[in-house]
């Protein structure tokens, strides 16, 4: 198929405002499945992203359109993540299409994702066109959404499609629409083979099947290809376009279009996103512009609650990564919590994720420690240390001084919610930039915020104090120098190094505070009287004591039934035997966890 | 051979108590007559091996026997008589609830041979008592107890029960001087637990409970102001006049033979242990006993040393010799030293035995022994 009826795109919308259930409906309007085919949404298959809704790793599907005049198109819909943590993601499949769909909804109006993934397509010189979705709700007001569109955004928007994807309403002229409005690709298909990675997925059968972009040249069985950053190079053993939930093989990838190869490589690692492929023996001058290897931006300890279990965590990291390049991990050993891995991750949702995706598909019981960031800790022997575990900080003499990460957040929220959301931002050390009205009722603030204050909960802090409404988005800044301690916990007088973390000078003492009280909860009695304290730099700055255990008795036991009681008594015995030694102290496996949650009261 | 004890189980209530997780029913009545025939046959057809064994106490417990026509009972223990050889001086206990048996009953008790009873009274505040969901008032209880006397028993246990929620250690302290004040031969005394599935577990939210540290106040004071008025503390929960300790119970930790019959009941003879069905309909059917369990040496020497302790006598040196063939220390070296070190175990002579802080916190000690 020529060039001209190619049609590559994208979704782009805020969360929620139904991109995944418009691309079904495209989908199933062009014919290629069944209605009794399709999965409930076909381009999320992870069960895990059924269950949150939401998108993780990007996909694509090609499918066959006869439009009104006559003619059959390919569209190629490429699948991007919607969420913050996956924003390179989303950036480089923006760069695979030539141009996007913005799906707002037709109640909510403009949310911060929306402007966000908008404002990202438009960089890429995308061609973007508006369809306002859901108008089937009571409380849709389009014409008021195309106004915010239009203010806001700066793009046309009086002829938007007004549609329903849940009820199948308007998809027609979505359909046209895209046709119409969404260039064709170009690029010379005898050029030198120059092709994006935009996404990688690991077969056990195939290897890692790469999902390319062609923008020009061509591939095909046979074809040396090699990874222009990563330097990888191997023959290609299959090319084709993808059904959905398939792999359809075909002769050849041309300049424009969207596919897939493989060529038995046998880690993601070495067709990073964003990478840019190329025939070995006629390579190309340049690479693609805007490679760059993503950061873990969030790190945190993991353990397995049971220390037999150490080599099926390992096992189950390493399979995660074959198909997820962003995931990190090394070795590490606690004196608290035994062997686990200190982990990398793009951000806190991707950490719940993989978290989740151990625990479910693995089986494993975990013991996370609290999620800290990477900071830059500078010497005063002049050398740097990006430290991602704050037991590893030097001493303070050894400290010129310390760098924390930094990001750019905008906000987008109604007028009367204004006031307690710069309150929240202050609190959490924000940097006030800007307020702007996209109407009279709502506002988008900008702030610069420290990554640490908002990795634990902030999403649900701003949640509450907006009641739902406010939306968020950022990106990462850069470093800038912090007042920042390492707090530490003793427990009975001993260092609890699995639940160190570092922390800004301020909140110190309120943090420390909440921690021993969070933990005196958890901690059972014992013989003894155990102290929990909270310290920096060897300095207490709070505690609380575990009073002595006065009871623990049957004060019942007769009636002869004694194999009960003798139950219970076994049960205390092996609530022990799952309970962490520090010192003398038995600690449960649950006060670990809890300090992760110490924001909820 | 040793002597056997006998318990026998009467599941019917007026009332299930809120703190009760024992099995009993406050919806069956109409099932006792043939509860009762059930029960005979089942004392009837377990003799067999039994037969010529020696019988040193009988415990009829429940729920509430004493709801029960006191014929029944008279039925039961003639059954008994027959087919085992009930020792003269042999103790034979009755559980007692307030309100339910009056002078007549407990006149005939003793015609039955049975010549000590356990009443359960609970508290000595009438609000306590409602907490509970007891049924009777602190004057039916006197009312009861008072007849008693009059019929004769000079052998009665008082049920008690500290840590009510709501209850201050000087309403507890009302409740000891008042059962003092009466003077039975017996007092148990439990610290309320918490029970799963009861009544108090489900509501357990609109409860004051009483904290850890008030509960073991008020545990002190139990065996302060029962030692005061005579009273020994012989097991955790017991306190006795001299002599007055039950024997029918001291058979369970001291590791001796007992037969259960009824629903529930436990049976342990002979390094057996045998269960019956929970299930009073299985039972009406003629099904007994569901589980039986041979015991190891290990379980054997492990229940010798946690309901041994149980007992403020301790545990006797020589005798877990005699009855193992080594000596104790070769079994549970570590686990002494530990408790010794920590002050929760006396190593005094020949025998080892809890301190006051080890009968607080026994629960921790009798887990090492596992």
């Amino acid at each position: 198929m020529d060039q001209q009826h190619i049609r590559n795109f994208c979704i782009v919308a805020h969360i929620d405002h139904g991109k995944s259930t418009l691309a079904d409906r495209i989908i199933e309007a062009t014919g290629l499945l069944t209605s009794r085919e399709m999965q409930e949404q076909v381009l999320d298959n992870m069960d895990l992203e059924r269950e949150r809704g939401i998108t993780i790793k990007s996909q694509a599907v090609r499918t066959v359109y006869k439009a009104r005049n006559g003619e059959e198109y390919i569209f190629n819909l490429i699948d991007t993540p919607g969420h913050v943590d996956f924003n390179y993601e989303v950036s480089r499949s923006l760069a695979a299409c030539d141009g996007a769909i913005l799906v707002v909804d037709a109640a909510q109006g403009i949310e911060a994702q929306t402007l966000a993934n908008v404002y990202l397509a438009l960089d890429h010189d995308l061609d973007v066109f508006p369809v306002i979705n859901k108008i089937d709700l009571p409380s849709a007001d389009p014409d008021r959404v195309k106004d915010e569109i239009e203010d806001c955004i700066g793009i046309e928007a009086q002829d938007a499609p007004l549609i329903s994807a849940k009820q199948g309403i308007g998809i027609d002229e979505v359909l046209e629409a895209i046709v119409e409005k969404i260039p064709a690709p170009q690029g010379d298909p005898d050029a030198p083979l120059k092709a994006l990675i935009f996404d990688s997925v690991y077969d056990s059968y195939k290897g890692v099947i790469i999902f390319c972009r062609i923008r020009e040249g061509r591939v095909r069985k046979g074809t040396r290809i090699r990874m222009m950053a990563t330097g990888a190079c191997e023959e290609v053993v299959e090319v084709g376009f993808f059904g959905a939930g398939a792999y359809n093989p075909c002769e050849e990838l041309s300049a424009g279009m969207v596919g897939y190869i493989t060529a038995s490589i046998k880690n993601v690692k070495m067709t990073r996103v964003g990478d840019t492929v190329t025939d070995d023996d006629r390579p190309c001058a340049e690479p693609l512009p805007g490679y760059k290897k993503v950061n873990s931006m969030v790190y945190c300890g993991m353990y397995p609650a049971d220390g037999a279990k150490y080599p099926d965590l390992r096992d189950a990291l390493e399979k995660l990564q074959l198909n997820d390049a962003s995931l990190n991990y090394e070795p590490e050993t606690s004196i608290a919590l035994g062997f686990g891995f200190r982990c990398g991750f793009l951000g806190l949702l991707h950490l719940e994720i993989i978290q989740e995706r151990l625990e479910r598909e693995y089986n494993l019981d975990l013991v996370t420690t609290a999620p800290g960031v990477v900071y830059r800790v500078h010497k005063t022997d002049g050398e740097v240390i990006e430290l991602t575990n704050p037991s590893n900080l030097p001493e303070a003499n050894l400290i010129d001084y310390m760098e924390e990460p930094v990001v750019s957040a905008e906000i987008m929220v109604n007028g009367e919610f204004i006031g307690s959301i710069m309150q929240l931002c202050q609190e959490r050390r924000g940097r006030y930039i800007s307020t702007e009205y996209i109407e009279s009722t709502r506002a988008l603030l900008k702030y610069e915020l420290p990554l640490n204050e908002i990795i634990y909960d902030f999403f649900d802090a701003l949640k509450s104090r907006s009641r739902g409404y406010a939306s968020f988005d950022y990106e990462f800044k850069g470093y800038e120098k912090a007042e920042l301690v390492k707090l530490d916990i003793l427990i009975n007088r001993e260092e609890v190094d699995a639940l160190s973390f570092i922390v800004h000078a301020d909140s110190a003492y309120e943090r420390g505070r909440k921690m021993c009280v969070k933990l005196k909860d958890e901690i059972p009695r014992h013989l003894f009287e155990i102290p929990i304290q909270a310290a920096v730099g060897g300095k207490i700055i709070a505690r609380e004591t575990v009073k002595a255990m006065r009871k623990d008795v049957l004060a019942k036991c007769y009636g002869g039934d004694i194999t009960r009681k003798k139950k219970l008594l076994e049960k205390q015995k092996e609530g022990k035997k799952r309970m962490r030694q520090i010192g003398t102290v038995e600690v449960p496996q649950a006060a670990f966890m809890s300090v992760l949650k110490l924001d909820d009261e | 051979m040793n002597d056997l004890a006998l318990y026998i189980h009467i599941p019917f209530c007026a009332r299930k108590c809120r703190y009760c997780d024992f099995l009993s029913f406050a919806d069956r009545s109409h099932l006792t007559g043939r509860y009762i025939d059930q029960l005979g046959r089942e004392i009837g057809d377990s003799a067999g091996d039994l037969a010529g064994r020696r019988v040193s106490s009988i415990y009829i417990g429940g729920g509430t026997p004493s709801l029960l026509p006191a014929g029944m009972i008279g039925d039961l223990m003639g059954i008994v008589r027959s087919e085992y050889d009930v020792a003269d001086d042999a103790e034979i206990s009755i559980e007692v609830n307030p309100g339910s048996a009056d002078g007549d009953k407990l006149a005939r008790y003793r015609e039955y041979g049975v010549n000590r009873l356990s009443i359960g009274l609970q508290s000595a505040h009438d609000h306590e008592l409602e907490v509970l969901g007891r049924i009777h008032t602190v004057a039916d209880f006197e009312e009861t107890f008072r007849a008693a006397r009059e019929t004769g028993f000079d052998n009665i246990n008082i049920d008690l029960i500290s840590a009510i929620p709501g209850q201050t250690t000087g309403t507890w302290r009302d409740t000891l001087e008042y059962v003092c004040g009466l003077g039975p031969e017996h007092i148990s005394a439990y610290s309320l637990q918490l029970e799963e599935g009861t009544y108090f577990d489900e509501h357990r939210d609109e409860y004051d409970w009483v904290d850890e540290d008030t509960d073991r106040d008020m545990y002190h004071l139990t065996a302060s102001l029962l030692g005061q008025a005579g009273y020994d503390r012989y097991e955790i929960s017991n306190y006795a006049r001299p002599g007055r300790a039950c024997r029918h119970n001291t058979v369970y930790w001291r590791g001796g033979d007992y037969i259960g019959f009824g629903i529930g009941a436990a049976s342990c003879a002979d390094g057996v242990r045998f269960k019956n069905t929970d299930s009073i309909e299985e039972y009406l059917r003629g099904i007994r006993c569901v589980e039986s369990i041979p015991l190891t040496e290990a379980d054997m020497m492990a229940e010798y040393m946690f309901l041994g302790l149980r007992m403020t006598a301790g545990i006797s040196k020589t005798g877990f010799s005699e009855k193992f063939g080594r000596p104790v220390t070769d079994v549970y070296a570590h686990q002494l030293e530990e408790c010794i070190r920590d002050r929760l175990i006396l190593d005094e002579g020949d025998v080892y035995r809890l301190t006051g802080r080890g009968l607080d916190i026994s629960n921790y000690v009798f887990a090492k022994f596992l």
